[in-house]
């Protein structure tokens, strides 16, 4: 069964891999910040409520909040952003993912946007 | 290396050259300033003393001289010609300002000398409060804050001081209602001192809309609006006695950025308009020089309310001579070390002794004008959003929508007209405008100057629709564009030389 | 009015082109009874001249420093200023620009923030500076709050030594931020135990070096006591000529220098501007306020400067700012960073010596009366007396003998004590004069 991606209306993905959630910040979202150039990231062993601060994004002319797109405790980051934040711009979806979370409760999940419904979601956005 | 460079031996162009750091011109052995050694003797530094070299770079006098001559002439000044940067007042620096700041008695004067040995020091503070006083409608002025972010800051915490000393009920008072056109301290001073940031959409005129306001106002838990009139989209908020009315009747204070006094000094005092408190910026207004980000001042003018809670040290009389009250126990507390900007006290007050209250009138008056004028010369070329909000204040806003089947963004205008030998205006702000070029001419230009600023923007809005390809500009300037994603991806914020860390 | 070109055939003209029948018709949206019909109750407009002569007689009601013996200090000290520091600074290009944010047109402003940001760096021990600040006051204020920032705690300790007008700045930021300032009492020969009170939720140790009363410790060991508690060692310096002569904070453990930079370059003026050091260690950057001058290359490859880091500042991150501060001291920038250059290496290290020779032979006159063991250019030293009358009975008779502890330290029982700081400007003479007026 392929892995299935989910999205947040503050254009936040995530996406269960080996029973952790993935999360990041979608190449829209890259698109619209431009260049990034710093990510802050969160301590492993934070927990953080479903919409809590989790990361910031920043590139020359903005400064971004990520918000968790569910609740639940960080178990991983993606140390390479600290060297290569570009990652994000070239990878927004994959190689340029934020952090990985032990989920609380994956019924939350379920009341996220699907790849379609974002998609759908962000064309009224333009 | 490309292009430019191709027709000298040196890389050099005329007046533009190039100059490295003074550590890439380390000239051990040579000195800029003659200092005899010290006679030898016992140290009583405690063991403390310094080993090792500092690093510092030597120098001899001529070398120093010509370094910093050769950066000069890589900057833009008010010298150099018109600096239409909105919001920013950048106009004439007198020089005459600058010999006075320099004068023994103010310039070579300590703050914690005896009381009695700096009388025309602490006389000309209260002169200039004076002059404030008069010129605002407002009877308190705290000299101390050293910008007008810090009188923001200052003002503030004269609010929440009030608030406090209204009783314990005033504690839940937190909701600070800020225009979404201010400028980007007013949000920030607010929630530095624990406020909670209240929005206040944009009418759609370039002005607060007063039922919307009002309606924010009535939620309760109100502590202040942050306003700044004129305000950021270049127009006065005409219901300026409605939005005061409700925040007081709210139980809140009026706090007004004074950042665009200039517009209205002279003609308007902001005292009666029911402001509580104003930061203003001696670097606008009063002309003394931004010099390149600084030093400021930002004086805080008072209501009665708000007065008693002003910062330690105040100025007071007592027999005739004044001293300085160094602790009250209803001041807010202290905002930096000393008494204030004394050297910019000075020249804010020549400034306004030469123009008097006549000149000072004057002086509003052609800001709006100059202002109104390069609105209606431009606004068929550049869109003008609030052009029919009524007359412009001091400053033209205009927005790229013109431009927008050009390719041609407002970031490429502002650096087209650097290749001009024009300073850019402020771009992207205020933010409620999307591209915004806030354009504020000031009262010290010429009309000649005036015309030829016309004259250029129309030439580039022409060139920009004709496909001329401004988004490489400038290419005349001493640097082309420069890569701030490299700068902020992989920080460099200092020298080290081959072989450091 | 010889600051205002536009003339009167101009401004008709201009009013016709705007459509409006005067320049008060532009002012239709101000509330009728607020706009004012006739100029304010205030003198009218003044010839250069007269204004001249105003000013220069309220000057003249002051006590120069340099009219006679002079041995003030506690934050503000008389250094000689190069001639060519002043010329420098006045130049148009310099005086009358703005902020850097079209770098293309401000590399002169830029590249010497660049290099007075490594000159901090290299005077203080530090690994990052920023392009200044408004004070040392404020500079020390906003130490505290960027330590609160990294460490996520909310209480500092501070030196009872540490200058009363710094203490009370950062305690003014305290009182409305909502955190814990704690100041131990002042304790003029030295020898406080601050390790003691620093615990688990301490952000902070703020310590002043040389302290106010010109104390010199080693803060090696405090540091480690910081370090080990997870909190940050805050190092204060308010006479920046030290550094010459002095092991550097950075080289003592310390997490954030604050600094007043006054002393190199800019006049005493009567307590501003002056100019505020801020220095840190490099892990902790993106925490830092204020303005950040950095490296990069422009569209050709060529080296250049640029403002950076400033999605940490208000006009991006608004209510989310590190601080709300807007602006530096740009120009005492410039003007420190001229003259630490004309001082260079050795300028400095002669100049910090002179400074403290003179010190020692003050003290070495006034023998045990000294108060403060060890010490760079400035000392208490107690008197028989009142400090603050002697140091009025002293105007009188044209010497401005220093800083009553009394004036910073109000009922803390400190009256006969009395602040001495001798630079490189006083003379042989001058010290003779107050070794024998303080005998």
């Amino acid at each position: 069964m392929a892995v299935r991606t989910y999205y947040t209306r503050e254009h936040e993905w995530v996406r269960i891999e080996d029973g952790v959630a993935v999360c990041g910040i979608t190449d829209y979202a890259q698109s619209q910040l431009g260049d990034v150039v710093y990510v802050e990231l969160p301590e492993v062993g934070a927990e953080i409520a479903r919409d809590g601060e989790a990361a910031v994004v920043e590139s020359t002319k903005a400064a971004s909040d990520v918000y968790a797109p569910v609740g639940g405790t960080v178990v991983g980051v993606n140390g390479r952003l600290e060297e290569s934040p570009d990652l994000v711009n070239e990878s927004a979806e994959d190689q340029g993912w934020f952090f990985r979370m032990e989920i609380d409760d994956e019924g939350e999940l379920d009341e996220l946007m699907d790849e379609e419904g974002y998609q759908a979601f962000v064309e009224e956005l333009d | 290396m490309t292009g430019l460079s191709r027709d000298t031996v040196s890389g050099d162009l005329g007046l533009r050259i190039e100059e490295p750091l003074i550590f890439e011109q380390d000239s051990p052995g040579a000195v800029g300033v003659d200092w005899p050694e010290a006679e030898a003797g016992p140290d009583r530094l405690g063991g403390l003393a310094r080993s090792g070299p500092i690093g510092l770079p030597s120098l001899a006098e001529p070398t120093v001289v010509r370094h910093y001559t050769r950066l000069s002439q890589k900057n833009y000044g008010i010298d150099t010609g018109l600096f239409p940067l909105g919001s920013c007042t950048m106009k004439h620096n007198p020089r005459l300002n600058e010999r006075m700041a320099r004068l023994p008695g103010f310039a070579d004067v300590h703050p914690l000398q005896p009381e009695s040995t700096v009388q025309g020091a602490l006389t000309l503070c209260r002169e200039l409060q004076r002059w404030l006083t008069v010129l605002t409608g407002m009877p308190g002025v705290a000299l101390t804050p050293g910008a007008g972010a810090h009188g923001e800051l200052c003002g503030m915490m004269a609010v929440r001081a009030a608030l406090d000393a209204g009783g314990a009920a005033n504690a839940a008072r937190r909701r600070v209602l800020v225009p979404d056109s201010a400028h980007g301290t007013n949000p920030a001073t607010a929630a530095a001192l624990g406020f909670e940031v209240v929005s206040v959409p944009e009418d759609g005129r370039g002005r607060v809309d007063p039922d919307r306001f009002e309606a924010l106002a009535g939620e309760g838990g109100v502590a202040a609006v942050m306003l700044t009139n004129p305000n950021t989209c270049g127009v006065f908020e005409n219901d300026i006695r409605r939005i005061a009315d409700a925040v007081h009747d709210a139980g809140g204070y009026f706090y007004c950025d004074g950042a665009n006094f200039n517009a209205i000094v002279g003609r308007v005092r902001p005292g009666d308009l029911g402001v509580d408190a104003m930061h203003i910026n001696l670097h606008k207004t009063f002309s003394t020089p931004h010099g390149g980000g600084g030093p400021g001042s930002g004086p805080v003018v008072f209501s009665e309310a708000l007065a008693p809670f002003a910062p330690v040290p105040r100025i007071v009389e007592e027999d005739g001579v004044l001293r300085l009250e160094e602790a009250n126990g209803r001041a807010l507390g202290r905002m930096k070390a000393f008494h204030g900007q004394m050297g910019m006290f000075v020249r804010a007050l020549a400034y306004m002794m030469s123009h008097g209250a006549d000149g000072l009138r004057q002086v509003s008056g052609d800001a709006v004008l100059n202002a109104n004028y390069l609105l209606r010369k431009l606004e068929d070329l550049y869109s003008a959003p609030f052009a029919d909000s009524g007359p412009a204040m001091h400053e033209a806003l205009f927005d790229d929508r013109s431009l927008r089947d050009t390719g041609v963004s407002t970031l490429d205008i502002a650096k087209a007209m650097i290749d001009e030998g024009l300073h850019p205006m402020t771009v992207y702000f205020p933010l409620v405008v999307h591209g915004a070029m806030l354009v504020e001419p000031t009262e010290t230009e010429t009309r000649a100057s005036l015309d030829r600023f016309v004259a250029i923007m129309r030439g580039l809005a022409d060139r920009a629709k004709a496909g001329a390809p401004l988004t490489e500009a400038p290419h005349h300037a001493p640097r082309r564009r420069l890569d701030e994603t490299q700068a902020a991806r992989k920080p460099v914020l200092r020298w080290r030389g081959a072989g450091e860390e | 009015m010889r600051y205002l070109p536009i003339t009167s055939a101009d401004r008709s003209e201009m009013l016709r082109a705007v459509g409006a029948p005067s320049v008060e018709a532009l002012f239709a949206d101000v509330p009728e009874d607020a706009l004012l019909a006739e100029p304010v109750d205030l003198p009218h407009h003044a010839g250069e001249f007269e204004v001249e002569r105003q000013l220069s007689r309220l000057a003249a009601r002051n006590r120069a420093a340099g009219a006679g013996p002079f041995f003030c200090g506690a934050g503000s000290y008389r250094h000689h200023i190069p001639a060519a520091v002043d010329y420098l600074i006045q130049r148009g290009e310099f005086l009358t620009s703005y902020t850097p944010y079209q770098p293309e047109i401000a590399q002169g402003t830029l590249q010497y923030l660049f290099e007075f940001q490594t000159q901090v760096c290299l005077l203080t021990g530090m690994e990052v500076a920023n392009a200044s600040m408004y004070d040392g006051a404020t500079a020390a204020a906003e130490a505290v709050t960027m330590a609160n920032r990294v460490t996520r705690r909310s209480k500092a300790a501070v030196s009872g030594n540490l200058h009363p007008h710094y203490r009370d700045t950062a305690a003014t930021l305290a009182r409305f931020q909502g955190f814990a300032l704690e100041a131990g009492p002042p304790m003029p020969a030295g020898g406080e135990d601050l390790a003691s009170r620093i615990d688990g939720e301490t952000s902070c140790v703020v310590v002043q070096y040389p302290d106010l009363f010109g104390n010199i410790a080693d803060l090696s060991a405090l540091a480690e006591a910081a370090h080990a508690k997870g909190a940050l060692l805050v190092v204060v310096v308010t006479e920046i000529v030290a550094l010459g002569a002095l092991r550097p904070p950075g080289a003592m453990g310390a997490d954030i220098v604050a600094a007043e930079g006054q002393s190199i370059g800019n006049a005493m003026g009567f307590g501003g501007p002056h100019l505020g050091l801020f220095a840190a260690r490099a892990r902790h950057m993106r925490q830092m306020p204020g303005r950040l001058c950095g490296e990069t290359v422009d569209a050709d490859g060529r080296r250049g400067y640029v403002l950076t880091l400033a999605t940490r500042e208000q006009h991006i991150r608004r209510e989310r700012a590190t601080s709300n501060i807007c602006t530096n001291s740009g120009l005492c920038a410039l003007a420190f960073t001229i003259h630490l250059t004309l001082l260079g290496e050795t300028g400095l290290k002669r100049l910090a010596a002179l400074n403290h020779a003179g010190a020692v032979s003050l003290a070495d006159r006034l023998g045990g009366r000294v108060v403060t063991p060890a010490f760079f250019n400035e000392f208490a030293v107690r008197l028989d007396g009142d400090a603050a009358e002697a140091v009025e009975r002293l105007a009188g008779e044209g010497i401005l003998a220093g800083v009553p502890v009394s004036r910073l330290h109000p009922g803390a029982g400190l009256n006969d004590l009395l602040l001495v700081a001798v630079t490189e400007t006083a003379e042989e003479e001058d010290l003779a004069a107050l070794a024998e007026a303080l005998a």
